[in-house]
């Protein structure tokens, strides 16, 4: 494990970017491969909000969006409200570190009973030989009964030391729906962090999926406070990782209120050296009555020096609650494993069809087809390694092919 | 077809079958019967090559071949086929990439050209209509959720998606409504030819109203005590077993 304090130190070792790149159009840096998807796109290179001129866009529908630093000029209270929000949320020194010293991030503003249908995504970036240090703020604030899904990517395009440190507040008033999902696919030199802070008010449904193909070292902490009665968050997880690589999943759910529920699921493949970590907190306050709380963890190791720390964990002050939590660290069904060779599948193929099967159920909760569709096609190759850093997204003039990180379906 | 000489096999040093001899050809429908617990599903597992049972004397012959030898897809691949009595639920796993990746491995190793999309989905099509089931079912994963009698009926679909040459069907009638025991039956009658085999395992004459075997076997205590034409299946549902037991250990 890496050392949990003194983040400042460390990050002194890298440096901020001061200025934003001077502006390409993002097809010349970065191209995504989701098929069949039209998306607002929302990209950030080095840690700075990419746009030609306007930094922020207003549509008819009042929605608006764009960088995060113009809307501090002209939307400060929206973004002050959502700040506010979690001023009593207990937060760590990474996420205290980004708030004094963050460049850019996005902002994104949806008015009163507007659904939007198309996705959004960022796209963040990394494109430099220095070795960078990106300290990103993103706020995303939905009105009452508004509805988004939201895209996030994280990608590398080079080969250089990075640090990652993002942090993402959602404010959802009453009625709101959202849906996050986040991939994540970084070379062995990264280390990311994301802080995901989500504040739901009355009958608000949040979803997110993060999905972890490749990582240096990743920390994903996702904090969701249900305040008001009714709120509903469903928070799934999927991480694929190998070598000496290593992903931690941090999850806190404050049931603030009664009548809540919320849904944890994670799944995760470690093969060689690969260590990964799920720590899901649920806490029930006193107040909470007749809420709903699952947890639930599943892993596949397979290798003995593969690693992964599970501690799922409730803490309950209501009494009339409804909880759970497991964890599981284990091999293939050989039930199932037989069953599909009985029918001329061969044993290797079978592996890997219950390893899909397996890491797959995360992804059969995206609700965006063609996305689905996408991440069920990465993890595929991702098992069969096939899935590189670079292939999902390219840069032009990326020529590196070399991350190959295969999970040999044999060793299990 | 197949050749079971002197067949002893244990579970956990506990020996299940004392001395199986059989033999099938093709074209024929033999039926096996016999109380709970006799090691009728042992056998078909054995048949199946799954691992855990021990064959500690005898052999089995299948098209000249001593199937000890061979890995668990390879019989499945040279046409062995179990109906089994408890089908496993595989979630994430769907019933049309499960029989295409079955059915192009098994082509694979038969010289054959994988079929394209277009193929198997036709094919498909047309080995549903055998067993009459939905595509609703067939869209789902492998099993999942599935009533026992749709377990079954998947069952019978993947056997006529895979034509094998020796199908063991173990209690594809447990659990089927009058409806369905019909059409399961119709399947397997069906995809009866003169060059492959049938083994039904069952506890009701009822089935073999629709399969009609040519042959019936009483196993009992691990080995086969009793062999007659349908008849016997007939006198079974009158009598029970006791007379099987009473002239079984009196012949001890
Ligand atoms: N995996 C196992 N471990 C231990 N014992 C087993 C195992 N499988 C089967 N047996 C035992 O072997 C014996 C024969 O079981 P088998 O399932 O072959 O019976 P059967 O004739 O198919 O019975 P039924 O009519 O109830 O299906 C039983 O006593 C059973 O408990
Ligand atoms: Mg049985």
């Amino acid at each position: 494990m890496k050392a949990k304090t003194s983040y400042a130190q460390k990050l002194s070792q890298f440096q901020l970017q001061a200025q934003p790149d001077p502006y390409r159009p993002l097809e010349e840096v970065f191209k995504c491969q989701i098929w069949n998807l039209d998306t607002t796109t929302l990209p950030m290179l080095n840690g700075w909000y990419m746009h030609k001129q306007q930094p922020l866009t207003r549509l008819e529908n009042g929605v608006v969006f764009g960088s995060l630093r113009a809307a501090q000029e002209s939307y400060p209270e929206i973004i002050q409200n959502c700040h506010q929000a979690f001023s009593h949320t207990e937060k760590d020194e990474l996420t205290t570190l980004n708030e004094s010293q963050y460049t850019d991030g996005v902002f994104i503003y949806i008015p009163d009973d507007v659904k939007v249908a198309d996705p959004f995504q960022i796209i963040s970036v990394v494109n430099t030989q220095r070795d960078l240090l990106v300290q990103n703020r993103h706020v995303i604030y939905l009105g009452k009964s508004a509805e988004m899904s939201l895209i996030q990517c994280d990608d590398s395009v080079r080969y250089s030391n990075t640090f990652l440190n993002v942090v993402t507040e959602v404010y959802m008033s009453e009625n709101a729906q959202m849906h996050y999902y986040k991939t994540e696919n970084k070379e062995k030199e990264s280390e990311l962090y994301n802080h995901l802070y989500v504040h739901q008010k009355g009958h608000t449904h949040f979803h997110s999926n993060t999905v972890t193909f490749n990582a240096g070292y990743i920390r994903n902490s996702i904090v969701v406070n249900l305040c008001e009665p009714f709120a509903d968050a469903q928070l799934y997880g999927l991480y694929l990782v190998d070598k000496s690589q290593q992903c931690d999943n941090h999850i806190k759910v404050n049931h603030c209120s009664t009548d809540c529920t919320s849904k944890q699921l994670y799944k995760g493949i470690m093969d060689d050296e690969a260590v990964a970590g799920f720590h899901g907190h649920v806490v029930v306050h006193p107040d909470a009555q007749r809420t709903a709380a699952f947890q639930t963890n599943r892993n596949i190791l397979l290798t003995d020096k593969a690693k992964v720390n599970t501690t799922p964990f409730l803490e309950i002050y209501a009494d009339d609650v409804q909880c759970s939590h497991g964890a599981t660290v284990g091999q293939l069904d050989d039930e199932a494993l037989f069953y599909l060779r009985s029918r001329g599948i061969s044993e290797h193929n079978a592996r890997k069809l219950l390893m899909f099967a397996f890491a797959n159920e995360i992804i059969r909760y995206v609700e965006i087809d063609a996305l689905q569709e996408r991440l069920g096609d990465m993890v595929q190759r991702r098992l069969n390694g096939e899935l590189t850093i670079c292939d999902q997204c390219m840069l032009s003039d990326a020529d590196n092919r070399d991350f190959v990180f295969p999970i040999d379906p044999s060793r299990i | 077809m197949l050749k079971i000489e002197n067949l002893h096999v244990s579970i956990k040093g506990r020996e299940i079958l004392k001395g199986v001899d059989l033999q099938i050809n093709a074209g024929e429908v033999h039926a096996i019967m016999g109380p709970n617990g006799t090691g009728k599903s042992t056998l078909a597992s054995v048949i199946a090559g799954k691992e855990g049972y021990d064959v500690t004397e005898g052999r089995i012959i299948y098209k000249g071949k001593d199937l000890m030898n061979m890995s668990i897809e390879d019989r499945a691949r040279e046409g062995i086929f179990i109906g089994f009595q408890y089908p496993v639920e595989i979630p994430g796993v769907s019933i049309a990439n499960f029989m295409r990746t079955a059915l192009n491995e098994i082509r694979e190793y038969r010289g054959l050209d994988p079929l394209n999309g277009a193929q198997f989905l036709r094919l498909m099509n047309e080995k549903q209509k055998v067993v009459e089931l939905t595509d609703k079912l067939s869209n789902r994963s492998v099993n999942e959720g599935f009533s026992g009698g749709e377990k079954k009926r998947n069952e019978i679909f993947q056997m006529a998606m895979l034509e094998p040459t020796l199908s063991i069907l173990d209690e594809t009638d447990s659990g089927l409504d009058i409806d369905a025991l019909r059409i399961v039956a119709n399947g397997v009658n069906h995809l009866k030819t003169k060059d492959n085999a049938t083994i039904v395992i069952t506890h009701y004459q009822r089935l073999l109203d629709y399969i009609v075997p040519d042959v019936v076997h009483v196993l009992f205590d691990g080995k086969i005590v009793k062999t007659g034409t349908k008849e016997l299946a007939l006198e079974l549902e009158k009598r029970g077993y006791d007379w099987i037991k009473e002239e079984y250990e009196s012949a001890k």
